[in-house]
């Protein structure tokens, strides 16, 4: 066993960059993804059975398959249907970015379920509407319930935004993998891509943790 | 103030009220009592649409709760409620729980709000809990904020949902206290409770009722000492 890390000195900068894209796309990722899921999630508990049954189908859809064949579909797959090339980088944020909206979808119906009936009942006893007591009373409290899932989830999504390297996308495993066919020694740079993968999902462990206690003050 | 015609409720193929008919003047304190499952919260909710009535007629000052065209947030801020487990907002102080509806239902501004709520905690003894979470209160302290809460839209009616269930037997008294200066001061009340001593000193009328209907009614005295009906005798031989 001969491992040299020193090798990897050269490329650090390639190391760094690419995990500043891998931050950068899952971000996107995530917003887009809970900007889905609030509409999704909503759409689920719906009163109009068109709406309600778009959004159960998109959330089937989306969990029962597999991610990287939903990035395949994006980027080889959609462009040949419309005839127009989608680059790597949108066509990695959008596939990430839909996939996560089924899944925060999920967790925000869950998030607005776990509020207690009565808060809704104590809201619209006071004469505000559906959408008032949402705003102000539902919505706030379900909020911190997401919190711990949604920090979940963007974990996840950072871990699963590797899966980007298929298409030839230039983020933190991509890195690896360039640095690994330059030196012919695939274990030090890849091993040093789990190590970025770590950092960053325990900072944010971290972060969320952090959240989750301000967030607690009042209970 | 209120009438009630013919109402009943299902939950699926479960009749919970099965025609209730009923009247309550303005000023008027209406103790409804019976066992659990007899309808007696179902016809509280059906007072302010909480519960859908399946069919008959609610009229709130005359208007039509059934009707489609009546505007039921509207009518809501004018009749409060009061839950068995208090429903404070957790995530707003105390102020806050007091004041919400009134700036965003009502658009009152936050000052004025915020010097009603200070009243209404005073009356109900809790001002020095205005910027607490309710999750530092006592179960007695909290259902005082509901209390308040409720009063500050102004209401003409107030529905009362076992308000002492919940509470440690300590705490039963400040609740039924407020509840009877509230009542002093000739708010129209529907509660619905087993607390006889409320009911003796400051109700009009007690309603027993028993699987969905009106078995029984009349003053506490007639209906606490000379219970004419034997269900409401049975019931009230079991919890006195």
């Amino acid at each position: 066993m001969d491992l040299d890390f020193s090798i990897i000195i050269p490329y650090f900068n390639l190391f760094l960059q690419g995990a500043l894209v891998t931050v950068k796309i899952t971000a996107l990722a995530v917003f887009m993804g809970i900007v889905i899921g609030l509409f999704v999630g909503m759409g689920k508990m719906s009163r109009i059975s068109i709406i309600r049954w778009i959004c159960i189908a998109y959330v089937e859809v989306i969990r029962g398959t597999p991610l990287l064949v939903q990035i395949l579909i994006f980027y080889f797959g959609i462009p040949q249907i419309i005839g127009i090339d989608i680059p790597e980088y949108p066509a990695a944020v959008m596939a990430l970015g839909i996939n996560s909206g089924g899944y925060v979808a999920e967790i925000i119906r869950g998030g607005i379920l776990a509020v207690e009936k009565g808060q809704m009942e104590a809201a619209r006893s006071l004469g505000m509407s559906h959408a008032m007591a949402m705003r102000y009373i539902i919505l706030p409290q379900a909020f911190k319930k997401m919190i711990p899932p949604l920090g979940n989830e963007f974990v996840t999504l950072l871990k699963n935004s590797s899966l980007a390297t298929t298409i030839g996308f230039g983020e933190l495993t991509r890195a690896g993998q360039i640095v690994a066919g330059n030196t012919y020694k695939p274990f030090e740079p890849y091993f040093v891509v789990a190590a970025f993968y770590l950092v960053m999902t325990l900072a944010f462990s971290q972060l969320t943790g952090y959240l989750e206690r301000r967030l607690a003050e009042s209970d | 103030m209120i009438e009630v015609r013919d109402l009943y409720k299902n939950f699926g193929h479960l009749e919970v009220l099965k025609g209730i008919n009923n009247k309550v003047e303005k000023g008027e304190v209406v103790v409804v009592i019976g066992p659990s499952g007899s309808g007696k919260s179902t016809f509280l909710r059906c007072l302010n649409l909480l519960e859908k009535p399946t069919r008959g007629e609610v009229y709130i000052e005359g208007k039509n709760l059934m009707d489609p065209r009546t505007n039921v947030n509207q009518l809501r801020q004018d009749v409060g409620m009061v839950f068995q487990h208090f429903n404070l907002f957790p995530h707003k102080k105390v102020i806050e729980n007091v004041t919400l509806a009134p700036i965003k239902v009502k658009g009152e501004k936050p000052r004025e709000a915020e010097e009603k709520a200070m009243e209404l905690l005073s009356r109900v003894g809790l001002a020095d809990k205005a910027q607490n979470f309710p999750s530092q209160l006592s179960g007695g302290q909290k259902q005082r904020v509901a209390i308040a809460r409720a009063l500050a839209m102004n209401p003409k009616i107030m529905l009362f949902d076992e308000p002492t269930s919940a509470l440690d037997p300590e705490m039963i008294k400040e609740v039924l206290d407020v509840m009877k200066d509230l009542a002093k001061d000739g708010m129209t009340m529907v509660v619905v409770t087993h607390e006889m001593g409320f009911a003796r000193e400051v109700g009009d009328r007690v309603i027993f009722m028993d699987e969905g209907r009106i078995v029984e009614e009349g003053t506490p005295d007639e209906i606490y000492n000379n219970p004419q009906n034997p269900r409401t005798k049975d019931f009230l031989s079991k919890i006195l």
